[in-house]
């Protein structure tokens, strides 16, 4: 973990006489914050599952109607219940006796288009842009390759890469139209991609009805089955397709771009202090406007693994959830490239043990979107996860008679920064 | 009404901001509190005015120990405070403003502005103040607006009064008027903490003079103390306080602005037919209280304002309409007035901020691809060379102290060959001993036969640095005058008095504070 992580902590510049007593605003805090705050919110969030499932356990009431008596069942049968769920959850997601680490093949694939479109919107939050649009960009990545999938019909090979094309450049157009709105009109980019979601959500459902898009002899809202050439290859035996390695090669540009490229030094910049960035040359229209197109891109991404990976047909519901799950997953990421990708290969775990868990224990599904969901909370409230685990009182029960001095520290130990 | 301090520390994280501060204002007192900017002055007012809650220590009034859990408990107890920014609603009148948060009502709850106003009349008589309860507050100048801070806290029967850095945005005369009322109040018994890091005006008013480094009380002053003692104990080492320069040796005028008029967005205009020439080799300082059109001239050159017209012109290149790119590219370095909102991302390191404007420019960049090893290594030089105080140049830019964030913003700008450099309140919030280092730089600069602007609203700076001087007012262009004008004429024609009358008005006027001046 570099310090710059734990800049939250560190103590407030000399000029700092204001009565701002934080460093750093609070977008800052939410999106940027030490990857401890996200470790700790998954944790967290687990455990408070964990009593949900528990808490509607058959077992668990019987015991509790007899816990003055014999509490050791009780607290057994709370144990169980909670770590039954999750030992199948586990079970479901890595690894079991039975299949061996096929399940977790699974997990893969259900992460790509996370990981894809958690990129996109991580990228935006880096330019100080709230990326809210995954959702919509996802859908018209998903339109534009689904159609090149089923009505082109071209030798293999081309045909994926054009199909991946389409797609992308389909996301880009969406994700840029909002950039292009924010610099030209100064519309708040929040406003403009819910609103493109809808635009997005219910073009598809448009599409869907017309003959174009429509599987001929259907009247159900599905599009014609894509062309194998037209297809992710998949690993034998498993759904995991070559998607995966795009997501991969994905994560590792959006790394490049952001720690190695004159645009990601310009993101960056207009995304931290837009007013310096400014001043030193930076167009903040064309920055706003490419970030824009990048972030869309990378959902893009997300809707070519969706209809050329695991789905090969374009329906109403394709994007499902993700382009939501994508905001979550590139906040749990801290909006880094690697810390969504392995944020993405949590959420994945989630969706694809949630099956194996309901059909063992019983548990629904829904739990998983609970734990997801108060993963969220934690991360966006992290002074609450932090007094929980008492990082708080350790900076302020430090004596007074042994201050730090008075002089521009860099930033605290690494061991007190996060709770500073 | 005597205020005592006792032990008062604020801690911000592991930052002691303040630490062990022991500080006593009698009955009756001017009592300064001497300290460069961020030396925790403020902070330790805002303790004592209830803003913040003391880490350690505890204050006492009269004797008692009190705890304020906000303003309100501070006012009650007599403690009145003005800031530097003033806390006043601009479009209402100065009764309203006054009576605002301790309204007067009438039967049935409605209000009763004629209370308030009596109560200002009888204060504005008091001490001449000449205040008219109905005027609007927007339409007042900063000196009666702060007037109008000041009657608010007696009306609430302040007997100690805080004043925040009071002249940073006065006029020298206005600033002289300021500290006769300072004078007359203390006269009737109020106590006053007065603020400030201007040796001039300290020794002038002060009784007491305690002087704050580092978040540390360093010791207590008499005010005929002599200027480069209070200095030193200001900065903590032996500082020179004038410095020698050679005279200037201009060539050829290379940058030149003609008839620029910018109109800000309700339609005023902030710069007003302004037209003036550089010259290679010399300084020109533009001077003038803040908020006279000297942010709106620079960023017009810079080419960030909206809405200009007339002609800027570097070499024979008219540079309005281009892009800020194209303008830093004809060999522009810029200084912006204020550091940590235009000059440096604070997230970023210091080796980002140093090429924060070359980003893409080679050795830094090569297509769209940067260079880390040769960030890396421009770092390090500059560094060194700037004496930038950081254990790393990969730590944070907010990491650094408000002088060697400066030194940062003026490294990255004097690093490269250029044609005109036009830094504003280059030293603002700077300590004394980095204001010397950056003035030599600017001067070398300038003897290297570059056009060089500055914009300073401190007086000491544009007489340090200037070889000639002029004058803004209200967006328009009073004078330009010689480096060796006197202050007071200076002052005359920051209130808008052309140069002619002010050296005429000084002739006839002995000088009271000049001869105060070291």
């Amino acid at each position: 973990m570099s310090q710059s992580e734990l800049s939250p902590g560190s103590p407030p510049p000399i000029h700092a006489n204001t009565i701002d007593e934080k460093p750093h605003g609070t977008w800052e805090r939410i999106t940027r914050g030490p990857g401890l705050v996200s470790v700790l919110a998954v944790f967290v969030a687990l455990v408070l599952g964990g009593l949900l499932i528990a808490a509607t356990d058959p077992k668990v009431a019987t015991t509790a109607g007899y816990l003055f008596s014999r509490p050791s069942d009780f607290f057994q049968a709370l144990w169980a219940a909670g770590t039954d769920s999750y030992v199948s959850l586990f079970q479901g997601s890595i690894y079991n006796s039975r299949q061996g680490f096929e399940p977790f093949l699974e997990t893969l694939t259900v992460s790509t288009p996370l990981i894809c479109a958690g990129l996109g919107v991580a990228l935006a939050f880096r330019a100080g842009l709230f990326n809210i649009g995954a959702q919509g960009q996802i859908i018209i990545g998903a339109v534009m390759a689904s159609y090149a999938g089923f009505a082109w019909h071209l030798p293999i090979g081309l045909h994926l890469l054009l199909v991946i094309l389409m797609g992308v450049v389909g996301g880009a157009v969406w994700g840029g139209l909002v950039g292009l709105l924010k610099a030209r009109t100064g519309a708040h980019e929040v406003i403009l991609t819910i609103m493109f979601n809808y635009v997005a959500l219910y073009f598809l459902d448009f599409l869907l009805n017309t003959e174009a898009f429509q599987r001929p002899g259907e009247s159900n809202p599905i599009s014609p089955v894509m062309d194998p050439s037209a297809v992710f290859p998949a690993l034998p035996g498993s759904r995991l397709h070559l998607g995966f390695v795009m997501a991969i090669a994905l994560t590792l540009l959006v790394s490049w771009i952001l720690k190695r490229s004159t645009i990601g030094f310009e993101f960056r910049a207009v995304g931290a202090n837009p007013a310096a960035a400014r001043t030193a040359g930076v167009n903040v229209a064309r920055s706003t406007i490419l970030v824009m197109a990048l972030a869309g891109a990378l959902a893009g991404a997300a809707g070519v693994a969706q209809v050329a990976g695991t789905e090969k047909v374009l329906t109403a519901g394709i994007a499902a959830s993700l382009g939501f799950d994508a905001i979550t997953v590139a906040l749990l990421g801290r909006s880094t490239p690697w810390g969504t990708f392995l944020a993405g290969l949590l959420f994945g775990a989630f969706r694809a043990g949630a099956v194996t868990m309901q059909i063992s224990t019983g548990t629904p599904i829904d739990i998983v979107l609970v734990v997801q969901s108060l993963i969220v909370l934690f991360i966006a409230a992290p002074p609450l996860v932090r007094a929980m685990f008492g990082l708080n009182r350790k900076a302020k029960s430090r004596p007074p008679t042994k201050p730090k001095h008075a002089a521009p520290a860099p930033a605290a130990p690494a061991s007190q920064g996060g709770g500073a | 009404m005597k205020l005592e301090l006792q032990g008062i520390s604020k801690a911000f994280g592991s930052f002691y901001a303040n630490e062990d501060i022991d500080l006593v204002v009698e009955e009756g007192q001017i009592h300064c509190l001497l300290g460069e900017n961020g030396a925790g002055k403020s902070t330790l007012m805002n303790v004592l005015y209830g803003l913040y809650e003391p880490t350690a220590g505890r204050i006492l009034v009269d004797g008692k120990p009190v705890a304020f859990r906000g303003p309100g408990d501070a006012m009650a107890a007599g403690i009145g405070m003005v800031h530097q920014h003033f806390m006043l609603v601009p479009v209402f009148t100065v009764a309203e403003n006054v009576a605002l948060g301790a309204e007067s009502t009438k039967a049935g709850g409605f209000l009763d502005l004629e209370v308030t106003r009596r109560k200002i009349r009888e204060i504005s008589d008091k001490y001449g103040f000449d205040v008219d309860p109905d005027a609007l507050v927007e339409d007042l100048p900063v000196g009666v607006q702060q007037r109008v801070e000041i009657i608010k806290a007696l009306v609430r029967n302040a007997e100690v009064l805080i004043l925040d850095e009071p002249t940073a945005v006065l006029t020298p005369q206005e600033t002289d008027e300021l500290l006769d009322i300072m004078r007359q109040l203390k006269a009737n018994g109020t106590s006053i903490v007065f603020i400030s890091h201007k040796l001039r005006e300290v020794k002038a008013v002060s009784d007491v003079i305690t002087v704050i480094r580092r978040g540390r009380v360093v010791g207590d002053a008499a005010p005929d103390a002599e200027t480069t003692e209070l200095a030193s104990m200001m900065v903590g080492r032996a500082v020179k306080l004038t410095m020698d320069k050679d005279p200037a040796n201009p060539g050829e005028a290379t940058f030149k602005v003609k008839n620029l008029t910018v109109t800000s967005a309700t339609g005023q205009r902030v710069v007003d037919d302004l037209s003036f020439e550089i010259r290679r080799g010399e300084i020109l300082a533009i001077a003038g209280v803040q908020g006279n059109g000297q942010t709106e001239l620079t960023e017009a050159i810079l080419g960030i304002q909206d809405r200009v017209a007339g002609s800027i012109t570097l070499e024979g290149r008219e540079l309005l309409g281009r892009s800020v790119k194209q303008i830093l590219g004809a060999g522009i370095g810029f200084v912006p007035e204020d550091r940590t909102v235009d000059g440096l991302v604070s997230d970023f390191s210091i080796a980002e901020n140093l090429v924060l404007d070359l980003y893409d420019k080679a050795p830094f960049a090569k297509g769209i691809s940067m260079r880390p090893a040769e960030v890396a290594k421009n770092a390090a030089a500059r560094v060194a060379e700037f004496d930038v105080r950081t254990p790393s140049a990969d730590n944070l830019a907010s990491s650094l102290s408000g002088g060697n964030q400066q030194k940062v913003v003026m490294a990255r700008e004097l690093s490269r060959p250029l044609r005109l450099f036009i830094a504003s309140q280059p030293t603002r919030g700077v300590d004394v001993g980095s204001i010397e280092f950056l003035h030599r730089r600017i001067l070398a600069e300038r003897d290297g036969g570059t056009p060089v602007m500055i914009v300073s609203t401190e007086l000491d700076e544009v007489l340090q640095l200037a070889d000639r001087i002029a004058v803004l007012y209200k967006g328009r262009l009073i004078g330009i005058v010689d480096a060796g004008t006197p202050r007071d004429v200076l002052g005359l024609m920051m209130a808008g008095v052309a140069p002619t009358e002010a050296e005429k008005a000084h002739q006839d006027t002995p000088d009271d504070l000049e001869g105060e001046i070291a």
